[in-house]
């Protein structure tokens, strides 16, 4: 068995010494473990599904530059038939489809349960159908052309040609992206590098956590790939209602690493001023709504701002439809708020999206304490509300589903549900430890078979798009990146104590104006620094 | 009269009148009602104890419940588990899945089954998982459990029962894992608001609250159960201001393994003081008796109350305390506006304001949303409470 080099997802020690992974890793945490695949000798990928009690190494694997590096396409890939349905960790199994269909108030119901979109399986091959080993001969690989690869998938995979041909993540952008050092208008790969980049920030900022460093983190393992998978599917002018683990939508749209590291360590720059704990995130010129830990309070909020941006376009017609996203969990969707926003917003015809990030769990509560229907997309045709269940470990089929929501969103002025289907890797957050109630065993056969980031690398290297070494300096890159993120974070102060009793109001209150002063003379008498 | 325009010095001495005075005359030095029946439990002779934090106390007292009422069921987010803060741990196994068990992600869902279950007959102890996440169920709270047995003309009642809330500060917790909520609720008539300082006095009275024949909403402080190895996990940022309170606030008290209930209804006189009197509750007790201690090495003596059940309030002993003292202070973490404070100084104003050497001070949070890095200044800690001991004393003087 050989251990591929997509190297381990850790933060490493830096050679400025600036982080120190060796605390964090005495502590046994699900979200550090690597991400291993295995290979078996004739050449076929495997998803390794090994099942062990064996609490994995805590120690980084080297990786040996020196070896020759296998690449998938330098085997011939073993065609495997698609498999009819796929479990997710406490649902029922469902089949798979790969046929985008948004199931309107119309059609008839999904008999049974519903079937799964996906588009590329666990191999990072289109419909379990490997690209043939002579592309990678033509330029594809030199150009990093989208335009010519999209071409050669849908030629290769016809049955998803539309797909292929509509997908914005295959698309030369039009601007550049000032985060992609190399290939600035790659849609594609902007996306791989930044589900890796919040890969790298999550391991390391949950690790500051666990050194004292912040005083709380969440993580996104296992979740990058519907994150980006979706926000590359929105227009930028969309309004998006997170719940808290939804970091990637912001980073798609350019929030920066040093903004991040701003609001997880308080400083003077953080744009929420330090109100409120770390991965509350928001921004204002990035129509992201700042995220607040009451649960689905954001479902009735995106029906509102979703009607205002109706009424806006209808006012004036030429103007582009926007539309509201609603970000929430499998727990969220219990929530009183869940029912009201949805028939609210079927009944006052909101073009919205409601994109549930089924990951099996709210906190413990697995889903089957949480629901004993066919998950949450079963609800969409009680409402009246068209809605659609997707891969939410395939970049390409949550994009795909995405797109195709939001275009009948516009069309119809109505809500669209989607489901995403994916695994909490980690833990709830870095006050929860979720030995105490899954075992290692489920965490380590669903993250094997589930990663999104495995899944789009993979897909990447059968046309040469990525290789180890792309794959290590990429890693080596954003880990970096996030290290000086971070110390710059670490090393400004935090935000004007006068802060505190500001955006109370819009003006601040007479009241308020003397309870500052008190507290002013009251630090001034004591000598306390702030 | 107009004290302001007499000297001092006979200034005391109509005080001293009037107070005794008030000692024959005030309605609330009547026996209150709600507390009288039960006397405070004898902990000498209830035997054996352990060393508990307030988690474990409530877990004991959780234990005890569903051992002696068939009917108790306690439900819950992540109940089934042992709960997020412990407070569940291994009932599920004891009990078994019926009667412990998750609930779906809707506070409003579990105060609308509890108060359900109670109207049947049945015993129900809801968890909320964070007192912040007790709003989204107020109309439950507030227009059902509260009102049930008075819109029935008694036919009905929902006094079975109990929803738990962690509550109060603890650090890191920023806006929505902060909140004190007590004055929402105290703002119900119906309701029974009950905070514990400690796990001791946790466990008597939620075993109380359970049994009470009245909807009890009860919320522990948190900060109360966190022991040192959390503490350690904390930000840097904040971590000068956690050491001290590792150093001053023991988490560990010796509990009773005994079934024992403490009266709501009816304050603890925790200090015994000549000087001033301070009123507090739940966690804030921790940063008053810090304040005491300060205060008395400058001479002063604080009579310290755990008011312990927020509603309906015992204002008898605190009023007997102001009579003794002539000054009053309170304190609590919650926004001093409608803080539950305000109520009490009111009626002490009112039952004894020719009493009064000093204008009643409250030391209690700004009128501002709980920030995260600001919560050190934000907090009325024991500064700001010697503070205003020393100013009640010199204004007195
Ligand atoms: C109203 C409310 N109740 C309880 C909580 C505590 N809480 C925070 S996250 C969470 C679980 C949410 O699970 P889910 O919606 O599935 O999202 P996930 O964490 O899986 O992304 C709970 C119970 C809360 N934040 N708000
Ligand atoms: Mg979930």
């Amino acid at each position: 068995m050989i251990v591929r080099s997509l190297k381990r997802l850790t933060p490493r020690t830096a050679s400025s010494g600036i982080f120190s992974i060796e605390n964090a890793s005495q502590e046994r945490s699900m979200s550090t473990v690597p991400l291993h695949l295995s290979r078996a000798n004739n050449g076929m990928v495997n998803v390794l599904v090994k099942s062990t009690k064996v609490p994995r190494p805590a120690t980084i694997v080297p990786v040996k530059k020196s070896k020759k590096i296998e690449t998938l396409t330098s085997r011939p890939v073993q065609r495997e038939a698609m498999p009819s349905h796929i479990s997710y960790v406490g649902n029922e199994k469902m089949p798979i489809t790969s046929n985008l269909k948004i199931v309107t108030p119309k059609d008839d119901t999904p008999r049974g349960i519903w079937p799964v979109f996906r588009m590329m399986d666990e191999n990072g091959q289109l419909r379990g159908e490997a690209l043939p080993p002579s592309i990678h001969s033509n330029d594809l690989s030199s150009e990093r052309d989208l335009d010519n690869l999209r071409n050669v998938l849908a030629s290769h995979h016809p049955h998803f040609a539309s797909e292929i041909h509509s997908s914005s993540l295959l698309h030369t952008s039009a601007h550049e992206y000032p985060d992609m050092p190399l290939h600035p208008h790659n849609t594609l790969l902007r996306a791989h590098r930044q589900m890796i980049r919040l890969r790298k920030m999550d391991t390391i900022l949950h690790n500051a956590q666990r050194q004292g460093r912040i005083s709380f983190y969440m993580t996104h393992h296992g979740e990058e790939g519907l994150l980006i998978g979706s926000a590359s599917a929105l227009s930028p002018k969309d309004f998006v209602f997170a719940q808290y683990r939804e970091a990637g939508v912001l980073m798609w749209r350019s929030f920066t690493l040093d903004q991040f590291c701003n609001q997880c360590f308080s400083t003077d720059l953080d744009l929420g001023k330090g109100k409120q704990m770390p991965v509350h995130y928001g921004s204002r010129a990035l129509n992201y709504q700042t995220v607040s830990s009451p649960l689905g309070t954001q479902l009735t909020q995106a029906v509102g701002a979703g009607y205002k941006l109706k009424l806006d376009c209808q006012k004036s017609p030429g103007k582009e439809q926007a539309v509201s996203i609603a970000y929430f969990g499998d727990g969220a969707a219990s929530s009183v708020d869940f029912h009201s926003a949805c028939n609210f917003a079927a009944t006052l015809k909101v073009p919205m999206i409601f994109f549930c990030r089924n990951n099996g769990y709210a906190i413990s509560t697995p889903v089957k304490d949480q629901y004993a229907g066919d998950g949450i997309i079963s609800r969409a045709p009680g409402y009246g509300m068209a809605g659609i269940r997707v891969d939410g470990n395939d970049i390409f089929a949550v994009h795909a589903a995405v797109q195709a929501a939001r275009a009948y969103a516009v069309e119809n002025d109505a809500p669209v549900m989607i489901e995403a289907m994916t695994y909490r890797q980690g833990h709830h957050s870095t006050s929860d430890d979720s030995s105490r109630y899954r075992d290692a065993e489920e965490v380590q056969n669903a993250t094997d078979v589930s990663d999104p980031i495995v899944r789009l690398d993979l897909f990447l290297r059968q046309f040469d798009w990525m290789d180890d070494s792309i794959a290590m300096s990429i890693e080596d890159e954003e880990r970096v990146a996030v290290l000086r993120a971070m110390e710059a974070a670490e090393s400004r102060p935090d935000p004007d104590i006068r802060h505190m009793f500001e955006d109370v109001y819009h003006e601040k209150p007479p009241h308020l104006i003397k309870q500052e002063e008190v507290l002013m003379q009251h630090l001034k008498k004591h000598n306390i620094k702030y | 009269m107009l004290l302001s325009k007499v000297p001092l010095h006979s200034r005391r001495i109509a005080a001293n009148q009037i107070r005794s005075n008030a000692r024959t005359s005030s309605t609330l030095l009547e026996p209150t009602a709600y507390s009288s029946s039960n006397p405070e439990p004898p902990y000498a002779t209830l035997g054996s104890t352990t060393k508990l934090n307030l988690f474990s106390a409530v877990n004991s007292a959780l234990k005890t419940a569903l051992e002696t009422d068939p009917t108790a069921i306690l439900f819950g987010e992540d109940i089934a588990f042992g709960g997020v803060f412990r407070c569940s741990q291994g009932l599920r196994d004891e009990f078994g899945e019926g009667r412990v068990f998750n609930t779906p992600l809707s506070e409003n869902g579990i105060a609308g089954m509890a108060v359900g279950y109670a109207s049947a007959g049945g015993t129900a102890i809801g968890e909320i998982q964070f007192g912040d996440y007790i709003f989204p169920a107020m109309d439950q709270i507030v227009n059902e459990m509260a009102k049930f047995r008075f819109r029935s003309g008694n036919q009905w009642n929902c006094g079975g029962v109990t929803l738990r809330a962690p509550c109060g500060a603890v650090g890191h917790g920023g806006l929505y894992h902060s909140q004190s909520p007590e004055a929402y609720l105290a703002h119900t008539p119906g309701l029974v608001v009950v905070m514990p300082r400690g796990p001791r006095c946790a466990k008597g009275l939620l075993l109380s609250s359970i049994r009470s024949k009245d909807p009890v909403v009860f919320l522990e402080p948190k900060v109360t159960f966190t022991n040192v190895s959390i503490w350690l996990r904390l930000s840097y940022s904040h971590l000068r201001c956690f050491i001290f309170q590792i150093l001053y606030r023991s988490a560990v008290e010796e509990v009773p393994d005994a079934d024992y209930e403490i009266p709501l209804g009816k304050a603890e006189v925790m200090r015994e003081g000549t000087d001033v009197t301070i009123v507090g509750w739940g966690a804030q007790l921790r940063t008053l008796e810090t304040a005491c201690d300060l205060a008395a090495k400058e001479g002063i003596s604080c009579e310290l109350i755990d008011l312990r059940t927020i509603l309906p309030w015992d204002s008898k002993t605190i009023l007997e305390s102001v009579m003794k003292t002539g000054k009053l202070i309170v304190s609590h973490e919650a926004p001093i506006t409608c803080g539950f404070g305000a109520e009490i100084v009111a009626t002490m104003q009112q039952e004894c304001f020719f009493c009064l050497e000093a204008p009643i001070q409250r030391v209690c949070g700004y009128d501002t949303p709980f920030g995260l890095v600001y919560e050190k200044y934000y907090l009325p800690d024991e500064k700001k409470n010697l503070d205003a001991i020393r100013k009640v004393m010199e204004l007195s003087r």
